[in-house]
């Protein structure tokens, strides 16, 4: 995107493309659907607190119905009992959707490994950004809302293009 | 298209008691905290029956910690109410401290109490201030949220996390206090917290819309509660005194001068209002214990119990061999069965812990103070208006961790 | 010797088979037949009045015989006093009566110790699974269920 501006202040003129303006504009504008089970969902909370504040980065409308949200932001452990709600909710979800997997459970069962706990919410769903964590911090969540960004900004190809991996 | 309705069919007065309609909230809805599920039956807006459901959140603590050794399985009681995981440790390790037999250093309980009543206060503040969002007053959660993020900041140099704590070990804690810890406490104790409460007493104790909101909404009477098996702030609001903190005193709390705050009617209001006071009852605890702590070593002085120093592990043969075989087999506790309990911020906190010698647990059956209260919420609510049922929930503060562990 | 346990073998002298005061914990190991008159007991005897039924488990003591147990937790509000009361159960008929009119709040606590162990509480109003879903089968923390053998309601089998 180009943007010219004239020197005696005069209204100048931008050049972009009709995807670059359209990133843009989704990149400050995530709608963030918090699918928040366990301990990770308090850090979430942290995040979008008073203190590191998530809103400064145009991420601040949590949506609680997954029709409105763009981003699904996975936070805690998830059984079987919970998994097939979460692979309906992502179906619900209105593309073009981002997938991110907070804290060690949602990632790889973190160190539950028994007979409930699903190893990874990547078998049922494509995730775009992992956090490591038990919990990650709540920078760890703003640091993949930005990445999320970045991915619009680009164009980078989503989890979801590459859906399933083989 | 749909049939039009005949007014006149019932003499005039169209029927408005249609069926009952069934209605499914949750699991995935925000007053239902994420994990529970409700399927009410309704008429109109009354609520005819309620069937809580939950499990959407079980994750085998049990069967994890069957698997675990006697340290190992600290990690876990954090996640069981993540809200507050200073507490649970506090239990799970005076549970198997009373199957030792070890009596803790002075110090150590004196701490204890310290990081329990803090534990209580940041959990009675995400309590009230998730009810009052659910309630559509979301000022309030983030004025609770600022006196969080301070404590959270003081959990992490006490022991290197916000959330997961594993502070406490078998015969003491994972380090001793950091130095000027305790002044740091008064600070955030004196100067943040008593403001913060205040902001929300004057925001809501008076508040016409609240009161009318919560006063008469999901109440129960003692003896209800009682055969239900409901503990802490939700049985102290509907009258019975019943705090172990007082009753069976642990730790150190018959040294200190404090109150239970007890309610009249057991509804949403006196649920709000026992948390507040309750909050500033460990505020005056927290005082005194700060200054009567003790000095001298955290830890109890016993090589079965506690790891040797790194010094020694680094410098000496049979230290080293000590630790090797602590760290692989565990601490052995003695055969035997014990239930413990102490007051968690919900209520009873209850670890029974089965042991048959060796390193690690038989079996380890947590008592959540959740599991009766969760149960109660049909009867709380029956009778009342949906929009209640998300008054009551936020109330009863149901931690789905240690709900379905 | 505490008087609660006195004043249960007082009272049922056939039922209790023995009694320990192990750590203090007042402990009662009985026969499962008049479980709900001995539970009834012990909430109304004047001297006892064990007003909340805490906590109730079940153990898998496998290999021995009886194979399961379950465990109640008594408190009392108005003495201040705590009792265990332990009842083996075979393993081919862990059957059990409920205790549900005794105490509604024990309700739950029941169908856990069946969703988990399989222990059988006759006369239950709604003996469901709990925790696990309903088409998980078998009882997770039965010691001879393997801590990691998984039945997936969605996704790729492993
Ligand atoms: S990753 Fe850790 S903090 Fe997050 S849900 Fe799992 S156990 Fe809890």
């Amino acid at each position: 995107m180009a943007v010219r501006i004239e020197k005696d202040g005069a209204p100048g003129y931008a050049l972009t493309t009709l995807e670059s303006l359209i990133a843009w504009g989704r990149k400050y504008s995530l709608y963030p659907f918090t699918f928040a089970t366990a301990c990770c969902g308090i850090e979430v909370m942290g995040a979008f607190g008073t203190h590191y504040d998530l809103s400064r980065f145009g991420a601040e409308v949590v949506r609680f119905s997954p029709r409105q949200a763009d981003v699904l932001l996975v936070a805690g452990t998830i059984n079987y009992k919970m998994a097939p709600v979460l692979k309906r909710i992502y179906d619900q979800m209105l593309e073009p959707k981002w997938v991110i997997s907070m804290g060690a459970c949602a990632c790889s069962g973190g160190f539950y490994n028994n007979y409930t706990v699903l190893q990874g919410i990547d078998k049922i769903v494509p995730v775009d950004v992992y956090i490591p964590g038990c919990p990650p911090n709540p920078e760890g969540i703003i640091d993949a809302v930005v990445r999320i960004q970045k991915i619009i900004e680009t164009g980078a190809p989503r989890a979801a293009d590459r859906w399933p991996i083989k | 298209m749909a049939e039009p309705v005949d007014i006149t069919a019932n003499g005039g007065t169209p029927d408005l008691q249609a069926e009952p309609m069934l209605i499914n909230i949750g699991p995935s809805h925000p007053a239902t905290h994420a994990t529970l599920r409700f399927q009410a039956k309704l008429d109109g807006e009354t609520i005819l029956d309620l069937v809580p459901e939950f499990g959407y959140l079980h994750r085998g603590f049990e069967k994890e910690s069957e698997a675990a050794t006697w340290t190992q399985v600290v990690p876990y009681t954090d996640r069981l109410n993540y809200v507050s995981p200073l507490m649970n440790n506090v239990g799970y390790a005076m549970a198997v401290e009373k199957l030792c037999g070890i009596e803790i250093t002075d110090r150590c309980k004196y701490v204890r109490v310290i990081i329990s009543e803090l534990s209580r206060i940041i959990d009675h503040m995400v309590c009230i201030g998730t009810n009052m969002v659910d309630l559509g007053a979301l000022t309030n959660f983030w004025y609770f949220w600022k006196p969080r993020e301070e404590v959270y900041f003081l959990i992490e140099e006490l022991c290197g996390q916000r959330l997961t704590t594993s502070y406490t070990r078998i015969g003491g804690a994972m380090a001793d206090l950091p130095a000027g810890w305790t002044d740091r406490v008064l600070a955030v104790c004196r100067g943040v917290i008593p403001e913060c409460i205040a902001d929300v007493n004057a925001l809501l104790t008076k508040n016409r819309i609240f009161i009318e909101r919560t006063m008469g909404v999901g109440p129960i009477t003692a003896k209800d509660a009682i055969a239900l098996g409901f503990t802490g702030p939700c049985l102290r609001a509907a009258g019975v005194p019943l705090d172990l903190r007082k009753d069976e005193p642990y730790l150190v709390y018959d040294r200190f001068d404090f109150d239970i705050p007890i309610g009249e009617a057991g509804d949403t209001c006196d649920r709000y209002l026992v948390r507040m006071e309750e909050m500033r009852q460990s505020l005056r605890i927290i005082e005194q214990a700060i200054a009567q702590l003790p000095g001298g070593p955290i830890d109890i002085d016993d090589p079965r119990f506690i790891l040797p120093s790194k010094e020694l592990v680094y410098g000496n043969i049979e230290a080293l061999m000590n630790h090797f075989k602590f760290i692989m087999e565990g601490v052995k506790v003695p055969a035997g069965e014990v239930y413990s309990a102490t007051e968690a911020a919900n209520g009873e906190l209850g670890f029974y812990i089965v042991s048959r010698g060796g390193g690690g647990p038989y079996k380890i059956k947590v008592r959540p103070p959740c599991f009766p209260l969760f149960q109660g919420i049909p009867h709380l609510v029956k009778g009342q208006m949906i929009a209640d049922l998300i008054a009551t929930l936020g109330s009863v503060n149901i931690i789905a961790g240690e709900l379905d562990r | 010797m505490s008087i609660v346990l006195d004043r249960l073998r007082e009272r049922f002298p056939a039922d209790v088979v023995s009694t320990h005061s192990d750590f203090g914990d007042d402990t009662a190991l009985v026969r499962r037949e008049r479980i709900v008159e001995i539970l009834a007991f012990l909430r109304d005897d004047p001297a006892l009045l064990f007003d909340f039924a805490m906590d109730l488990t079940g153990v898998d003591y496998l290999g021995e015989e009886p194979r399961f147990e379950v465990v109640y937790h008594l408190y009392s509000l108005e003495k201040k006093r705590r009792v265990r009361i332990k009842v083996r159960l075979h393993e081919e008929d862990p059957v059990i009566d409920t205790a549900v009119a005794v105490w509604p709040g024990i309700n739950w606590y029941e169908r856990e110790a069946w969703d988990m162990y399989g222990i059988v509480f006759r006369g239950h109003p709604n003996l469901k699974r709990i925790l696990m879903y309903e088409a998980f089968e078998g009882h997770p923390l039965r010691k001879d269920y393997p801590k990691a053998k998984r039945q997936p309601t969605i996704g790729p089998e492993e």
